[in-house]
């Protein structure tokens, strides 16, 4: 893993927290700064640490070097991150030190959270066994993205309360998503509040043939047929005896978000399309009064390869006495041609560092690594 | 087009869509996320629900939940006297909230239209990432089992027909030869096997670094990038070390997209030998530049050649 050289002091600012909400586009290296954070702080203090995964791509338990990860919070460890020392001030490239912390991992179960949460808020056994069994309440938790983002943000709240961490670091989906986590327990609280949930699910069981003559119900009827909404009906009508419950944790799980000891990191690269989407998520986050902690800038070029380093060497090349063998002069051009690439790279690398720092008050850089 | 975020998946559906619109075919390019990347991507200003002629023969469109329902009512369910279809939003979020599978089919159905209206002889779709598009591709046949009767369930019988022919639909992933991206892939091509029926077209690797040196060139300059012999300070001075590092970079860089491009390919061979039907894999350079717009012409002409 990584964080290591001096530029990794910086993280400290982050690993002192209580929540680290870690976001970003997609393929920027997300997940593994997620395990980095949290292998940090375990290393470092004397903390519980619990990392969390969304993404359903399973890749957290290759980036801490787990064979395999499930639903339950597992231990990592210690020899699995001890080794990912030294922080900043350690001078060797790596000593190998014991974590005076522990570090756990867990990737959600959607549906497995979500049985968890029904059996939670039913009211008794009977409620629960019918919503478990109707077949929207299977499909909403199985097959479709959207339910994710809600289980997410409880999961994350459970583990703070009742699960006994320090610090609970969270790898989101990608930044067009990481919004829809972040606002899934303000839209389950709007979802309880919608009139028209209580209009199809008020009065008796046969609240709908009552109910029929109305325009609005005709529309639905006509537009998915009367099983599936009968289906509907009876699902929300369950839904409902559980909302007093569902409406006092999405609050609760809000205002932990906003908390002052919540954390939030956007990781990006410094090429597009990344660039763009993580400065916007930037503005959406503190629009939305997140607290945005830090940009980290991933596989950033090393710093002595400047534009101006790489154009003088490529010029150096071009301007030597020529070469004879026809091979060495073809060799020296491909070199030119590779520091010329890099210059154009580590221009665009500079620029973008520039911007970011507009965006958020601490940028931290992360080196880019050709080897694992 | 699919893949994991990040690797240029609307670039390469742009790039795809411009070959094909160049060639004279009439093509819709449609991004089912609403500000997602294919308008950046093909160098248009904002996209919309109604599609717009970008470039001769291409046209593009921005997929809006909200239109698509209305889209759908109006060509599928011919109910006139609905003359305010507002009304119908506050219905459709609310069980949209309950079987989100309902907004997926919506934006499929709208595209599935188009191809069995024949309006266009190729229609690209830049889909959702590799972590949705098997919960996108199969949202026709996942609803089929929760809405048995009803409009709806005549309407995803024939969606899942289109979209379960393999000589009308294929899933294109894009990936990058770095390891993440990789396995996705390979995980993905798993689950498409398993929990759908929709083809594969291809496996398009992208942003393959370019080998920097041919094997002559190689085997001379090596001696120089060793640092220990100390030849490149001696021969060609320090003022040009910066360029070595450089060098060992793109070295390093090519031979790790290699290293992982094998492995893609071993990959899909494994998935072959268990699923039948190994898909092509095609390859596009990686384009450094920090003008987007010679990025972006770049591939769309890299993608004209590996198509051709």
């Amino acid at each position: 893993m990584i964080l290591r050289g001096p530029e990794s002091a910086g993280f400290d600012a982050l690993v002192d927290a209580g929540v680290v909400i870690v976001c970003g586009p997609g393929g920027v290296g997300k997940t593994t700064m997620a395990a980095s954070i949290a292998a940090r702080a375990a290393a470092t203090r004397p903390v519980r640490v619990l990392v969390l995964t969304v993404d359903p791509a399973r890749r957290l338990a290759t980036a801490l070097g787990l064979d395999g990860l499930g639903d339950r919070e597992t231990p990592v460890p210690a020899g699995a991150f001890a080794t990912t020392l030294p922080p900043g001030d350690a001078p060797a490239a790596s000593v190998t030190v014991s974590p005076i912390g522990t570090l756990h991992a867990a990737m959600i179960d959607t549906k497995a959270s979500w049985d968890d949460l029904v059996a939670r808020h039913a009211p008794d056994a009977e409620t629960r066994d019918r919503v478990l069994a109707n077949p929207l309440y299977r499909n909403l938790t199985e097959r479709f993205t959207a339910s994710h983002d809600y289980v997410a943000m409880e999961r994350l709240f459970e583990a703070r309360r009742a699960g006994g961490y320090d610090l609970v670091v969270v790898d989101t989906p990608p930044s067009r998503n990481a919004l829809d986590v972040l606002d899934a327990p303000d839209r389950m609280r709007t979802f309880f509040a919608s009139r028209l949930l209580r209009a199809l699910t008020t009065g008796s069981r046969g609240g709908l043939a009552a109910l029929a003559s109305r325009p609005i119900v005709e529309v639905a009827r006509r537009i998915l047929g009367v099983r599936f909404l009968d289906d509907v009906t009876e699902f929300f009508a369950l839904l409902r005896t559980m909302e007093d419950g569902f409406v006092a944790r999405a609050g609760e799980v809000s205002a932990m978000l906003r908390a002052p000891d919540a954390r939030f990191v956007v990781v990006t690269t410094l090429e597009e399309p990344a660039l763009g989407d993580a400065t916007r998520l930037a503005g959406e986050l503190r629009g939305r009064g997140y607290p945005l902690a830090a940009i980290v800038a991933n596989r950033v070029l090393p710093t002595h390869l400047t534009p101006e380093s790489l154009t003088a060497a490529s010029a150096a090349l071009a301007s030597r006495p020529g070469e004879s063998d026809p091979v060495a002069r073809a060799a020296l051009a491909s070199v030119a041609a590779a520091a010329r690439d890099a210059a154009s790279l580590a221009d665009a690398h500079r620029v973008a560092l520039t911007a970011l720092r507009a965006h958020a008050p601490l940028t931290l850089e992360t080196p880019l690594l050709t080897r694992a | 087009m699919t893949g994991k975020g990040g690797v240029g998946k609307s670039h390469v559906a742009a790039g795809i869509a411009r070959a094909a619109a160049a060639r004279g075919r009439r093509v819709l390019v449609a991004d089912m996320q609403a500000r997602g990347g294919l308008a950046a991507a093909l160098g248009a200003a904002d996209l919309g629900p109604a599609p717009r002629e970008v470039a001769p023969g291409l046209h593009a469109i921005e997929m809006d939940t909200g239109d698509a329902l209305r889209e759908y009512v109006r060509l599928t369910l011919r109910v006139p006297w609905i003359a305010n279809l507002s009304v119908l939003g506050p219905v459709f979020d609310l069980v949209a909230q309950a079987a989100p599978g309902v907004r997926e089919v919506l934006g499929v159905g709208k595209l599935c239209w188009e191809v069995r209206a024949r309006s266009y002889d190729l229609v690209v779709v830049d889909a959702e990432s590799s972590g949705h598009v098997v919960a996108q591709v199969a949202a026709p046949s996942s609803l089929a089992a929760i809405i048995t009767a009803g409009p709806i369930a005549g309407q995803v019988r024939w969606m899942s027909e289109i979209l379960e022919d393999p000589a009308r639909t294929g899933v294109v992933v894009t990936t990058t030869c770095e390891e993440m991206p990789v396995a996705e892939t390979a995980e993905l091509l798993e689950r498409l096997a398993t929990r759908s029926r929709v083809a594969v077209a291809g496996v398009v690797a992208n942003r393959v670094p370019r080998e920097p040196f041919t094997v002559d060139e190689a085997a001379w300059i090596a001696p120089y990038l060793d640092a220990s012999t100390g030849l490149w300070e001696r021969d060609l001075g320090n003022a040009s070390a910066a360029a070595r590092d450089a060098t060992l970079l793109w070295r390093d860089r090519r031979a790790a997209a290699v290293e992982h491009l094998g492995v893609l390919r071993a990959a899909i061979a494994d998935h072959a030998r268990r699923h039948g039907g190994a898909p092509d894999v095609y390859l596009l350079p990686e384009i450094v530049s920090p003008d987007r717009a010679i990025v972006r012409d770049g591939l769309a002409a890299a993608i004209a050649e590996e198509l051709s």
